[in-house]
């Protein structure tokens, strides 16, 4: 059993009697160490400057061409904080049970309701810098209404919430590195963590436009990377987001924990031919105005407006009268999936209807815009199609992960020094992360929690002593190059890309929205097939010594092709349904998921081993004292 | 969605590195669906180029939703495209015809050297926001959110500003390679907010410094870069910061 090290006390002041407890470095100490923290999204960008500010001196990588562009931008519709402006019955303690029910019992309860008391704070501090976030004509804060909550708690900043997140925390690390503080290396991609004497000691990473290999040692290394969406190759994430640097680190010693657990969005544009190389979200706020139907006759092929009302099917207003078309992410998509799968998709295919047809008629066109003008715009640029005219065609998309690399309460993994932060662990979303949580997450993780905790670990332990020309940098650097060579020299007839999307297909066939046995074993054995041939037969064109975009593809699919394994193995192994992880085997007669509280109430970690063989299962047991676990209704 | 494909000819900038001569080349895109995004287009002529065992086109990209700002390019002879107000990633074939010759350079400004084909270094841009474009506040000092009520209006006005992507597309559409446009946009998006207020005499000469420090050119007033934004930032918020710049040189904070 693992040991989350969750302090005593009641679940109200477990995090203030952690923060007396735990021991303190004093400033001048906090001069002599040295931090990696690699991503500045927006749980990479606020830890930077939050350490940077305590005296820490830091060391920040990201992989695009500016700290300022990480995937946490693309966020549109908000973030979650348990302030209780709209006076409607929110507290601390409504968001820790939403966050905890919406995750169906699979998180830990006192990070769940750490996330949620720092909730306010984070408003505080993004407001204090200049965060344009929506107001009234007060000239206080608005709120909206997400997936999974009765209450309005939402903080907005029209469709770009995450953009203006980011560029607050982008500030404060670029104020941070104009002190001189922190030293930012952009275009560099992680290719492996180093461990001496089970202590993380540092990183391996590629200078995208050089091609050369570096070295960065430190005192404590911080993953946050986000996280392994695109492994299924058609996602929401963005092109460049990857899970090299998590599996590195768990091919390192990192246990990872329910990578089975992801999250498929369900409002995205719908894959429209062989080509697509991502997919579009739109936001989980449109569900707010927009309806949700499909015709009730199968295979219909009239256009939407040739369907007369009665003939509408409202299938989550019908199913789910409470909640309507706000119920949580992983319940909207499988119903979408369930009714296309009936034939009642938008033409017999895989689309259903959100439509705005009603709110324009309700509040005008003009409140609507004001509200949704740039993601209309953003389905019109993208389908060609006017939202405002003819209702949006969605369908469920690959979007989070909240699987990740296990940490403790502190963020530790499993290799003493190494954090992990962000969408890039596993901790607090359960098997489904509720809307405008990622945001919250994020900024908790990096402004709040890991200054604070990472103390611990340095008044404990100290500096690592490790200097970047020790022979373990020697070691893991020469596995790097040898695995680059052997990838450039394999000169195989298939592209990097041919390969991610076929692993990707059969992903989404057979670990994806829902899954079972049959299915997973198949993907199972085909997956170390994929991947023996992949190394046999990959082109990977141009020279390692120069910036070559096809190289760093090639190696993030040759980690996809590992990391695959074990996120189909996760889901074998867990016979029961919960949130995303739909398992067919495991439903209630009206086709909800079906937990099994008595023999998967726990999280999986899992060890590795070597390639292709089977890892170590860890178990952390969940404990529920707050909240007694119940299934999940939002009807 | 139609099912008619085009055939089109690209003249694409190809240059191996920012200190070796670069030349165009001609490719053939042949089979593109209309539905396609102008990246994807690009992703297909690579393919094929990568089949043939020759280098594939080097090209900035990430989000492909308009947001992150990372892809850009100057198609025949416009920054991000035909569209007015749209990214690179979001301008789809059906915009061109079939038989089209397209013309694809990099955004070319001193300030932004190339690092391979369509691929610049922008990293100026990162310097000018480190410069001062942010409130100087420290984690954990930040007074309750509703303590300073902001005006819905400047809230509005800010965000307008704030909607910058960073993308440098108004730098290559600007005859004199001015970054105005982005700098004004952090500097008047502050100075709207109650927040921004006490440092907003220093943030506007930092950064209008660091921007001259970094090689960009003045403004003359083309209004080529707002035509080129892809999130319509209006040329008034160049006005703006002027007369920030000159409030701020008679201030004595």
């Amino acid at each position: 059993m693992l040991d989350a090290k969750i302090p005593s006390g009641p679940i109200a002041e477990k995090w203030s009697r952690h923060k007396f407890e735990i021991k303190l470095v004093n400033p001048a100490n906090r001069r002599k160490l040295s931090v990696i923290v690699v991503g500045t999204g927006l749980a990479g960008a606020s830890a930077a400057a939050s350490l940077s500010e305590l005296g820490y001196r830091v060391k920040s990588f990201c992989i695009q061409d500016s700290p300022r562009r990480a995937h946490s931008i693309a966020a549109q519709g908000g973030i979650n904080a348990a302030k209780n402006y709209q006076n409607d019955g929110d507290s601390v303690y409504r968001l820790f049970y939403d966050t905890i029910k919406g995750g169906d019992f699979r998180a830990r309860e006192a990070n769940v309701y750490r996330l949620a008391e720092v909730s306010e704070n984070i408003i505080d501090q993004c407001v204090a810098q200049g965060v344009p976030f929506a107001r009234e004509y007060s000239g206080y804060l608005s709120n909206r209404s997400f997936g999974g909550a009765q209450v309005s708690r939402t903080f907005y900043a029209r469709g770009q919430t995450g953009q203006q997140l980011l560029l607050g925390a982008y500030g404060a690390l670029m104020k941070e590195v104009a002190r001189g503080n922190i030293e930012m290396f952009p275009r560099r991609e992680m290719l492996d963590l180093v461990v001496v004497n089970n202590r993380a000691a540092g990183i391996i990473c590629r200078n995208l436009i050089t091609g050369e290999i570096e070295r960065h040692a430190a005192d404590a290394v911080v993953l946050a990377t986000g996280g392994y969406g695109n492994v299924f190759y058609l996602s929401t994430n963005a092109k460049l987001s990857n899970a090299t640097a998590i599996w590195r680190a768990h091919r390192r010693g990192a246990f990872f924990a329910n990578p089975c657990f992801t999250q498929i969005h369900p409002t995205c544009i719908p894959v429209s031919g062989h080509y697509q190389s991502k997919l579009t979200l739109m936001s989980e706020s449109l569900r707010n105005d927009g309806r949700i139907w499909v015709s009730r006759k199968k295979g219909d092929t009239r256009p939407p407006h040739e369907i007369p009302e009665e003939e509408r099917w409202y299938y989550l207003e019908e199913r789910y009268p409470s909640f309507g078309n706000l119920v949580p992410r992983d319940v909207a998509s499988r119903a979408a999936k369930q009714v296309c799968d009936a034939g009642h998709g938008v033409k017999g295919g895989h689309a259903v209807y959100l439509d705005f047809r009603d709110a324009i008629r309700r509040h005008g066109r003009e409140t609507i815009e004001e509200k949704y003008g740039n993601l209309f715009e953003m389905y019109e640029r993208i389908t060609g199609e006017d939202p405002y005219q003819t209702p949006m065609r969605i369908y469920p998309a690959v979007h989070y992960t909240m699987g990740g690399l296990w940490v403790d309460y502190n963020l530790m993994s499993t290799i003493p020094g190494l954090y992990v932060i962000g969408e890039a662990n596993f901790s607090d979303h359960g098997a489904n992360r509720l809307g405008a949580s990622a945001l919250m997450q994020g900024l908790a993780d990096g402004y709040f929690i890991l200054p604070v905790t990472i103390g611990d670990f340095f008044a404990g332990s100290g500096p690592a002593g490790i200097a970047a020309d020790d022979a373990a940098f020697d070691d893991v650097e020469r596995e790097v190059r040898d695995r680059i060579t052997r990838l450039v020299e394999c000169h195989g007839r298939r592209t990097v890309d041919e390969f991610h999307r076929e692993l990707g297909l059969l992903l989404w066939d057979h670990c994806g929205m829902a899954r079972n046995r049959q299915g997973l074993e198949k993907a199972l054995r085909r997956i170390p097939e994929i991947r023996e041939e992949y190394w046999k037969n990959v082109n990977v064109v141009g020279s390692p010594g120069t910036f070559n975009q096809v190289l760093e593809r090639a190696g993030r699919v040759a980690d996809y092709l590992e990391f695959a394994e074990l996120m189909c193995l996760d889901a074998l192994h867990r016979e029961e349904s919960c949130g995303g992880h739909f398992r067919e085997e495991h439903q209630t007669e009206d086709g909800e998921a079906k937990r099994d509280d008595d023999r998967f109430c726990y999280v999986a970690a899992w060890e590795f081993t070597d390639v292709g063989a089977a890892p170590t299962l860890h178990k952390e047991a969940l404990e529920f004292h707050e909240i007694t676990p119940a299934q999940r209704s939002y009807k | 969605m139609s099912e008619k494909t085009m055939n089109l000819t690209l003249k694409v900038w190809r240059q191996e590195g920012p200190h070796v001569k670069g030349r165009f080349e001609t490719y053939a895109a042949e089979n593109i669906s209309p539905d396609m995004s102008f990246l994807e287009m690009l992703d297909v002529v690579n393919t094929r180029l990568e089949q043939a065992g020759e280098e594939p086109i080097a090209f900035d990209s990430d989000c492909r939703e308009g947001i992150c700002g990372t892809c850009g390019a100057v198609v025949n002879g416009r920054a991000h495209g035909p569209l007015s107000a749209t990214t690179l990633c979001q301008v789809h074939m059906r915009h061109f015809n079939d038989g089209d010759t397209i013309v694809i350079e990099p955004f070319r400004a001193e300030a932004f050297p190339i690092v391979k084909d369509l691929v610049v270094d922008r990293s100026a841009l990162d310097r000018i926001i480190s410069a001062g474009g942010y409130i100087s506040v420290r984690t954990g000092e930040a007074p309750e959110a509703h303590a300073v009520p902001v005006s819905k209006r400047a809230a509005e006005e800010a965000m307008d500003a704030a909607a910058c992507i960073g993308c440098g597309a108004c730098v290559a559409a600007c005859p004199n390679a001015s970054a105005s446009l982005f700098t004004a946009a952090k500097i008047i998006q502050l100075a709207k907010l109650p927040q921004g207020n006490i440092e907003r005499r220093r943030r506007a000469i930092a950064m209008i410094q660091q921007m001259d420090k970094e090689g960009f050119g003045s403004c003359s007033k083309h209004y080529q870069c707002e035509a080129a934004c892809p999130k319509g930032i209006k040329v008034s918020f160049i006005t703006a910061m002027k007369s920030e710049y000159f409030k701020a040189l008679v201030s004595k904070d």
